[in-house]
């Protein structure tokens, strides 16, 4: 068991990087505690399994040092590190039964046969794997051998921190939510270092304790899944968490006011205090849950038009023209929402401002 | 099983079968009437049932010839097969490399089989030939393939791997290519020396090409005719004297055409049978369910 650490990590895949787009990795520089489950989210190309293949070492960084609990294992290669990897398709010995495929990384390592055979049992029957460990491990279920390749990482005792690249990928959506179950139980069971990638928010936000969003090879914020849901400190972190993704509008700031196309938005004081220092795009952001429509106009209340509804069954989401912007609000279920037209209200605690995409706090 | 109501279908295997007709079955039919009469002269034929069989199969100089074909597709299969992985592990995975070493690889396949016959001739030689010249004058080892048995199977064996090594190591580079990334990382995690990546990776991966090319290589060995024929005819005295080169001489040259008929029909039960033992044997290689 390990605290794994980055220090000012940046990787390129050319030999002589130049300028900042030839960074797969731009800066990265952050530590996961010792037993936590931590998952990567990002889409597809911001640099995840780049990071993940950095600490498994996989691959060597162009810049910047990986240590485990304080010690410098940048250049060691990943047979020295005592870290286990899955990948996004099960990677498994063919030819092998189940049992030689978890003895396989003991063996390797000169374990003694007696030892080998208390170790895997042990395992298998975590995992659940103990009927199967004299059948041919080719024959088995996409999840089964997901299991084994896990099982592989967790029989070394000495294993510092599993990575996980995408492992759900190929797995049946019934069988994800039980193999996901699994994994958070084996982690309560063993406090392993998990690092788990994914583009998938359901599986980060459900799996982790803590998850770091990734954007163009950067970590744009580390938090627990609902530090990122409320207080989502890059647009992309508003956007690439929670369904639909939060709603941003384009604005400049008078005072304590947004102006959005000659509507006008009420600002915390505090923030429309900082807007006035902020140089780039000013854009305005809410939660979809969090935006309020209304059938009656009031006080702070912008006029919009209804465009969509769908009911998703416990709750609606309403598409709304507000002048040019589109915006949506997640109602519940039992909420009557109006027609035609709609006044929408922006709760202060709520309403965030963003500056060229960062959050203004 | 459910049976179809309309059955018009088949008659677009129609002329699939109509090839397959005049390019197999005739003249396999042919083959077969040859076998079991003796023909004198056009329109003179006598009908001789089984006669040829039980003489061909009791022809010394047959088993002969059948034994030398065992020895010469084992020893192909274990040099060729062992060799062609070899080089497609060793061949370059990305750059300029990798073209460069396909073409390279793949060109002694390219050459018609007799002129690789002529080549191997002047190679061979010892006045002229490079490596016949070489042997006799630089080494001082007497070499010559015309005379001597075992310089004349030293040289039909070396100019059987020259040709066809290549497509072993052609197919055994493309499963090799085809292998995900992932297990080469996953092995290295897991500690995997060299060796047990190349036999628990490597090797069950290239199964099912390695399995085709084990199958080509035995029948095309099998059945090899044109390069030793123009390189020693058979000689010296029947040493390299192949069953197809045997087969021609009894059908071609003495012009027994019963007797050729009765021999082809044998040969290919042979081959027909060795590939199916094979290939049985090669997909139940490691599929064992043993721990």
């Amino acid at each position: 068991m390990a605290r794994v650490e980055l220090n000012e990590v940046a990787h390129s895949y050319l030999p002589k990087p130049k300028q900042p787009s030839d960074y797969a990795l731009k800066r990265i520089h952050n530590v996961w505690e010792d037993g936590t489950a931590c998952a990567l989210l990002g889409p597809s190309g911001c640099g995840k399994t780049t990071l993940l293949n950095i600490v498994s070492g996989l691959l060597v960084p162009s810049r910047g040092r990986v240590l485990y609990d304080g010690k410098d294992v940048t250049a060691s290669p990943p047979e020295k590190r005592n870290i286990a990897q899955v990948f996004q398709f099960p990677v498994l010995y063919d030819t092998m039964s189940v049992f030689n495929n978890l003895a396989f990384p003991l063996r390797n390592r000169g374990m003694g046969e007696t030892q080998v055979k208390e170790r895997v049992l042990e395992i298998a029957e975590i995992l659940d794997l103990t009927p199967f460990l004299q059948k041919r491990a080719a024959g088995l279920a996409a999840d089964a051998k997901q299991k084994i390749s896990l099982g592989r990482g967790l029989v070394r005792s000495d294993v510092a921190a599993i990575l996980f690249d995408e492992p759900l990928t190929v797995i049946d959506p019934q069988m994800k939510w039980h193999l996901r179950r699994k994994l958070k139980e084996i982690h309560e069971q063993l406090r392993l270092t998990f690092i788990y990638v994914t583009h998938d928010q359901v599986e980060a936000l459900t799996f982790a304790d803590q998850v770091a969003v990734m954007f163009e090879g950067e970590i744009v914020q580390i938090g627990s899944p609902q530090d990122l849901f409320e207080n989502p400190e890059h647009r992309f972190v508003g956007y690439f968490i929670g369904s639909p993704g939060m709603n941003f509008l384009e604005c400049t700031v008078e005072g304590t006011v947004a102006q959005v196309d000659g509507t006008s938005i009420v600002l915390n004081e505090e923030t429309a205090a900082k807007a006035s220092k902020a140089k780039g795009k000013l854009e305005v952001g809410i939660r979809p849950m969090y935006l309020e429509v209304h059938a009656e106009s009031a006080d702070n209340r912008v006029e919009a038009k209804v465009r969509m509804v769908e009911d998703l069954g416990s709750y609606k989401i309403v598409t709304l023209k507000l002048a040019g912007n589109t915006l949506k609000a997640s109602l519940p279920e039992d909420q009557p929402v109006p027609e035609g037209r709609a006044w929408l209200a922006f709760p202060l605690q709520w309403t965030r401002l963003f500056d060229d995409g960062w959050l203004i706090k | 099983m459910e049976k179809w109501p309309n059955n018009k279908a088949w008659l677009l295997v129609l002329p699939v079968f109509v090839i397959v007709a005049f390019s197999a079955i005739i003249p396999l039919m042919t083959v077969i009437n040859y076998s079991v009469q003796d023909i004198f002269g056009p329109g003179q034929s006598l009908f001789v049932g089984t006669e040829w069989y039980r003489q061909m199969l009791g022809d010394y100089r047959l088993h002969e010839a059948l034994w030398r074909q065992f020895l010469f597709s084992g020893l192909v299969l274990l040099i060729e097969m062992p060799l062609g992985i070899l080089i497609a592990l060793a061949m370059p995975k990305k750059g300029w490399g990798v073209p460069a070493c396909l073409v390279t690889i793949a060109l002694p396949l390219l050459i018609p089989w007799n002129t690789i016959g002529t080549i191997w001739i002047i190679f061979t030689r010892p006045d002229i030939g490079l490596f016949g010249a070489g042997m006799n004058n630089l080494l001082g080892i007497p070499f010559d393939h015309t005379a001597r048995l075992l310089d004349a199977w030293i040289t039909v064996m070396l100019m059987e791997v020259w040709h066809w090594t290549p497509l072993v190591a052609l197919l055994a580079y493309a499963g090799l290519r085809a292998i995900p990334e992932a297990y080469y990382q996953a092995a290295r995690i897991d500690g995997a020396s060299a060796w047990s990546t190349f036999v628990y990776i490597q090797l069950p991966k290239m199964r099912g090409v390695l399995t085709i090319a084990f199958l080509l290589r035995f029948m095309d060995s099998f059945l090899i005719y044109a390069e030793p024929f123009v390189l020693t005819g058979g000689g010296p005295g029947n040493s390299t004297t192949f069953l197809s080169i045997y087969l021609v001489k009894i059908a071609l040259l003495q012009f027994d055409l019963g007797p050729g008929g009765a021999f082809s029909l044998i040969y290919f039960v042979i081959v027909l049978l060795f590939s199916f033992i094979f290939y049985q044997a090669l997909q139940r290689v490691g599929k064992g369910e043993k721990a």
